[in-house]
């Protein structure tokens, strides 16, 4: 085992118990901070399972963002689907047995990587040369993207120019889930791909990335219209009511 | 307009967004309240000792109590969706009127001391610590901005600047900066009742003038009751209905249709406002407080239902809040919904036969409608989604033969703000009002233009007010605002049931 092995696997259990921690942290201050008034934007959902669907048309397909740009619509489900993607091929790397779904998505994957660097490149352009949004916005927002595409970029490098030995990556990430370190392949453009992810990873709960919790406990998306039918009271609200004259 | 000391907008020939514009609205801010209107809301009269450090207090304390706050302001990822969304942003090009940069002047604050990004790396993620100039920004961009909420409707994280506005009022209030026109009339509606500070002598008086003007001109004596013990229904409505045309027209057609209906309703003194300002400065006590002014009301009273009148932002705290706010009301009639609006109550009747309309009354109109932004974002009518798009459209089609819809990108949950709401419907703010307006006006025009609309019909008393007094800057007649209750009263049959 390298040094070189040891820092990365040093580098993946702290980026994977920032990324966990912070994000359970994140989610219960998320869940126990109370919702003081129904604030559903209208027209909305009559009943739970109408709002979860709500939610849901709003995670999968963009539903909001669709109404309301459509280039931004169009580069960010590039962006986030081609990296869903990618990420389902990459599960091979953790799987000693590959589910067979995993097998099947392996050259879509690569579609995917691709469409992933694509919708974020135009999401840059945008965010460049489109005066409103190049005054909104800030340094963290052009890092954000450049790590996203130093990943992406990476990736696709090993894919197509300078291939690493991904046999001993396999066997590197397999280990480092029994917490037995294997050897790390030391090519550079591997190195860099690894270490965008792990920093990703940690910065994860700490950025605007927490859009991904935020999008679940939006009151505006998740609560159900029923105002008028059942009392919603904030515990912090409540004794207030024992002040009023009648 | 001659004594203006700003532009109105041109129209658009292809509504293209305008160009940014830094600072094209930085002179723009409503009078501070003075101590004698913040003291009687329990805020400090002026700017306190250690301001900074309140500020950041107060946002700590509301980020605990409101999870729509705390999630807004770490979900947004600057996608540029909302920048051209907001009609204060389209009117006047002043990119700190984009929803997300409006969103930011809080955001900066946020990040300095909730985040560890914002506590580490400062500049990298634009935080900032509280200082003069950027409570100057905050007070001149939230009132800017009327909650309106239509950027949330287009933001794929739902963020509603409104919450992050009302949020910033409230720090300001805590820390004594706070709006002349909105806590001026606060703490009149504690003091008397309603908004526009009408005793309940001045009330009597008006509902009495208004009997015999429709006994003049009917023949029928329609009541406008006050303060009745046992009435079934309490008519909560905004004071402007005691008050200015257009808005008393509306009133009279509730009355009409009441008395037609043959439903024992009641105006109360008390309670003479539905309009709850603490909403404006995003305080839930004092929401709660004015909220509470009703139940008592119609405890007092002993009706049976609570109706309310015309009214935009009224209608959200009525139909979203006063459950929270005043209920639980198992004391009233289980069959009714609690509150009504006025236009369910009247399309029932339309739909059951209770009240007959004839719409050849109003035969000399051509109708449009603009769905008021509080009623559309922030409420329902009747029992489907989208009703309160619905309901409207059906009496306003039972009352007038002629109806034009404007441009769908402006009506229902896409509608823009009448460019005076949130309170933002003071005299101080004229420039922004008139400029806020340029959405609403343009698709106005196209249909004028295209379809011969004569009346734009409006359910909320910001909206009338708003437009009566912007739209002469625009070149269209005042008198085109009407209420849809007032095209009621003009089709209503009054009489003997039988006879119609």
């Amino acid at each position: 085992m390298s040094t070189l092995s040891l820092i990365y696997a040093i580098l993946f259990y702290a980026a994977t118990a920032l990324l966990v921690v912070g994000l359970a942290l994140r989610i219960k201050l998320y869940a126990t901070t109370p919702t003081p008034l129904k604030i559903p934007t209208m027209p909305a959902p009559l009943t739970k399972s109408g709002a979860a669907f709500r939610v849901f048309r709003e995670v999968a397909f963009f539903e909001s963002l669709f109404k309301s740009n459509r280039w931004i619509w169009i580069f960010a489900v590039l962006f986030h689907a081609g990296l869903a993607l990618a990420l389902l091929r990459h599960v091979r790397y953790f799987q000693a047995d590959v589910w067979l779904i995993i097998e099947l998505v392996q050259p879509f994957g690569i579609y995917g990587g691709m469409a992933m660097v694509a919708g974020l490149l135009g999401l840059w352009a945008r965010r460049i040369v489109q005066e409103r949004i190049r005054y909104i916005s800030g340094p963290s927002d052009h890092l954000m993207l450049a790590l996203l595409v130093l990943i992406g970029a990476s990736g696709l490098n090993m894919k197509f120019l300078t291939r690493t030995d991904i046999i001993e990556v396999k066997a590197y990430f397999l280990g480092l889930l029994r917490f037995d370190i294997q050897n790390l392949p030391s090519d550079p453009a591997l190195l860099v791909h690894l270490g965008a992810v792990a920093v990703l990873m940690i910065v994860f709960p700490f950025s605007k990335l927490l859009h991904v919790p935020g999008v679940f406990f939006s009151p505006s998306r998740n609560q159900v219209d029923d105002a008028r039918d059942k009392r919603h009271l904030a515990p912090w609200a409540a004794p207030m009511d024992a002040n009023r004259e009648a | 307009m001659a004594d203006q000391k700003f532009q109105t907008p041109a129209f658009r020939e292809y509504r293209d967004n305008p160009a940014i514009q830094i600072g094209a609205m930085s002179h723009s801010q409503p009078f501070i309240a003075k101590p004698e209107h913040n003291e009687p809301l329990g805020f400090p009269g002026e700017l306190v000792e250690n301001w900074e450090q309140k500020a950041v207090e107060k946002l700590g304390d509301l980020l605990d109590k409101n999870r729509a706050l705390r999630v807004y302001l770490d979900s947004c990822v600057k996608c540029g969706a909302c920048t051209d969304k907001c009609h204060y942003f389209l009117g006047t090009g002043d990119p700190k009127n984009m929803p997300v940069a409006r969103q930011d002047l809080l955001r900066s604050l946020y990040r300095r001391h909730f985040t560890l990004a914002g506590k580490i790396f400062p500049g990298l993620v634009g935080a900032k610590d509280m200082d003069k100039e950027m409570l100057d920004d905050w007070y001149k961009y939230f009132h800017q901005c009327s909650q309106c909420r239509r950027c949330s409707v287009f933001c794929p994280y739902g963020i509603d600047t409104a919450e992050i506005s009302m949020a910033a009022r409230e720090i300001m209030d805590h820390i004594g900066v706070g709006q002349k026109y909105s806590n001026e009339i606060l703490a009149k509606v504690h003091k008397i009742g309603n908004n526009l500070g009408l005793p309940k002598p001045a009330l009597a008086d008006t509902l009495e003038g208004l009997e015999e003007d429709v006994e003049e001109d009917t023949g029928v004596a329609v009541k406008f009751p006050l303060d009745v013990h046992g009435a079934d229904v309490l008519l909560v409505t905004p004071s402007a209905d005691f008050f200015a045309e257009p808005h008393v027209d509306g009133l009279i057609g509730y009355g009409k249709v009441f008395h037609q209906a043959g439903i024992n309703w009641t105006v109360s003194s008390y309670a003479s406002e539905a309009a709850n300002f603490a909403m404006f400065i995003g305080s839930y006590e004092q929401m709660h407080k004015v909220a509470n002014r009703i139940r008592k009301a119609a405890l007092d009273l002993g009706v049976k239902r609570i109706v309310f009148g015309e009214c935009g932002h009224a209608w959200r705290v009525a139909y979203s809040f006063l459950n929270t706010l005043a209920g639980p009301w198992d004391f009233l009639d289980p069959k009714y919904p609690v509150p009504q609006h006025i236009l369910e109550v009247t399309n029932g009747l339309i739909k059951s036969g209770g009240i007959k309309l004839d719409a050849q009354a109003n035969d000399d109109k051509v109708l449009t409608f603009h769905d008021s932004c509080n009623v559309a974002r922030g409420s329902r009518m009747g029992d489907v989604e989208g009703g309160q798009f619905i309901i409207p459209r059906e009496v306003i089609k039972a009352s007038v033969n002629k109806f034009v819809e404007m441009d769908p990108q402006t009506t229902c949950e896409k509608t823009f703000c009448c460019g005076g709401g949130g309170g933002l419907l003071t005299d101080d703010l004229m420039e922004l009002r008139v400029k806020g307006a340029l959405p609403r006006m343009e698709a106005l025009k196209e249909v004028i233009d295209n379809h011969g609309v004569t009346h734009m019909a409006a359910i909320c008393a910001i909206c009338k007010s708003q437009f009566t007094k912007v739209m002469p800057y625009y070149g269209f007649s005042m008198d085109m605002v009407v209420s849809i209750h007032q095209l009621v009263s003009d089709a209503i049959q009054l009489g003997a049931k039988e006879e119609l």
